[in-house]
């Protein structure tokens, strides 16, 4: 499959808290996949796959409102925040195989007007892999939402590795001070110090505040065609090298596992780059999904950036900052550009790669890793090049 | 919190006491900590699955567990986020490494979270949360020594 198919076109709405977006869930997926269209050149009737995230329910209606009358290929993949690497898989899998010509992922939410995380948490059980086991064995001890499942593997961490707050500290000031470089970040504007960081209130610990991902309203989406048909388009192709995605064991329970801090990505991670042909010193810059600050360490440790137990050295001193050793999330990130269920940033790599990314383009950008993380640690990544 | 203009409040999550979910607090209700164990290759197992992830076999025994452990990891939750938990905050989540090799997410009731530490011996015990139409539930929490 490698370089088989390519995305050829990326398209955001606005992100943002406050008064939030006023559009609905499908109008908002809308904008997102009418400006990816026109990114690429494309109608909506040349459409014939979707891929929609689990919260937008069948393609059926999306595409009827899009416009989109030639569906033939639709499915949804429920990894939760690893869904959109994961669906880029699909997708090239889709396009090379023929089953279709070109095939779209929307994805987005009103992530703060709408449901927010301390609202949804009672109703969860029902959509994350451990549905009953959650609800019988996590939530009778207070145990109820995802700071709290995660910030569980990051104090074990701690105490294995050494690993320290300000070494937690060090990814959310990396995001912060990429975001004063994207105008379309949420948090552009405001930038943050350690001692800030280390004096925000304590969520779960070992997690405060500027561990937390934001809560945002927004969308995005991508375009995913065959090598061939990019070639007919106007936008410089960006080809999907490597992809894989995996699930942790087991996948539906934390607390059991063997190796708590094997994830879906320690096993996806060398299939990806094995089928690219590179290795993660390879890379020009890492888009790695940053639910919390933790979880940039431990999947730049299971994706082979660096090994086990030396994540917390690896984010220090500026070496995942624009101009370190690994550019890490160059738009900000969940952490402070805003919470779109890891489409950003695969559309952030895809900027990179097409050398778009203004103020905070790495220099000569041509390979770049975008990670997925979902639900109990489904993990996914892609290698993309230009 | 009965004011029609306050918040109304939430009873703590009780598991639902059904299947294999249901045998094992039906055990705590009784005062027993047990884990399922493979007949065939002697493995432990929790939480409850109908057959042996280890070696596919469908025999099995609940057998009761020493109650001993210590303690694997645990957050410490200050912020609610669910509204049945927002007067115990702060509170820490714990998984506890039990003798028999299996891990359990639970609470060390005796310990202020300050105190908590990884490697920390702690027994089994036994507090009533409620009932559901299947009987009193009793979560299996854990004090120090």
């Amino acid at each position: 499959m490698k370089d088989k198919a390519c995305i050829v076109g990326v398209g955001a709405t606005g992100f943002c808290r406050g008064e939030g977006s006023g559009k609905s869930l499908h109008g908002l997926q809308l904008e997102a996949a009418l400006a990816a269209l026109a990114d690429a050149g494309l109608r909506a009737g040349e459409v014939d796959g979707i891929m929609p995230f689990p919260n937008l329910g069948t393609a059926e209606g999306f595409a009827a409102s899009l416009g989109c009358e030639n569906l033939r290929f639709a499915t949804t993949v429920n990894m939760g925040g690893a869904a959109p690497v994961a669906s880029l898989g699909v997708a090239a899998a889709a396009v090379s195989s023929g089953l279709a010509d070109y095939v779209l992922m929307p994805a987005g939410w009103n992530g703060y007007s709408g449901s927010r995380a301390g609202a949804i948490v009672q109703e969860m059980t029902a959509s994350i892999p451990g549905g009953a086991i959650a609800r019988d064995f996590y939530l009778p001890h207070g145990l109820v939402a995802p700071p709290q499942w995660y910030a569980l593997i990051a104090r074990r961490h701690m105490h294995e590795y050494g690993t320290t707050a300000e070494q937690l500290g060090a990814v959310a000031l990396a995001m912060r001070k990429h975001a004063q470089l994207n105008p379309a970040a949420v948090m552009h504007g405001k930038s943050m110090t350690m001692e800030q960081y280390l004096a925000s209130p304590m969520i779960t610990d070992p997690y405060r505040l500027f561990d937390c991902c934001l809560e945002t309203d927004g969308a995005a989406a991508f375009v995913v065609t065959s090598a061939e048909r990019a070639r007919d388009l106007a936008r410089t192709p960006v080809y999907i090298s490597g992809v894989a995605s995996a699930q942790p064991y087991p996948a539906d329970e934390i607390t059991g596992r063997e190796d708590i801090f094997r994830t879906g990505l320690t096993v996806a991670a060398p299939r990806a780059f094995e089928m690219a042909g590179v290795k993660p010193a390879d890379a020009d810059f890492a888009q790695v999904y940053d639910c919390f600050t933790f979880e940039v360490v431990q999947q730049l440790e299971e994706a082979g950036f660096c090994a086990r137990g030396e994540g917390g050295a690896f984010v220090q001193e500026g070496r995942i900052e624009l101009g370190g050793e690994l550019p890490v999330n160059t738009h900000g990130g969940l952490l402070s550009e805003a919470h779109v269920l890891g489409m950003g940033h695969v559309v952030e790599a895809v900027r990179q790669l097409r050398g778009e990314a203004a103020g905070r383009q790495v220099a000569d950008a041509s390979l770049g890793v975008v990670t997925g993380w979902g639900d109990f640690g489904d993990g996914s990544i892609a290698v993309l090049r230009n | 919190m009965t004011d029609a203009g306050k918040k109304k409040a939430v009873g703590l999550p009780l598991p639902l006491m059904q299947g294999l979910h249901g045998e094992f607090y039906g055990h705590c209700a009784a005062g027993r900590l047990s884990f399922q164990r493979c007949s065939d290759c002697g493995r432990w197992r929790h939480v409850p699955r109908e057959i042996c992830p280890a070696c596919s076999s469908w025999n099995w025994s609940w057998e009761q567990s020493s109650g001993r452990g210590t303690v694997y990891t645990y957050t410490i939750a200050e912020r609610p986020m669910h509204p049945a938990f927002a007067e115990r905050c702060p509170y820490a989540v714990v998984v506890v490494e039990m003798e028999e090799g299996v891990r359990l997410l639970s609470r060390v009731v005796d310990c202020p979270p300050s105190e908590l530490e990884i490697g920390a011996a702690v027994k089994v015990d036994f507090e009533d949360v409620g009932s559901t139409a299947a009987g009193k539930v009793l979560l299996p929490v854990f004090r120090r020594g």
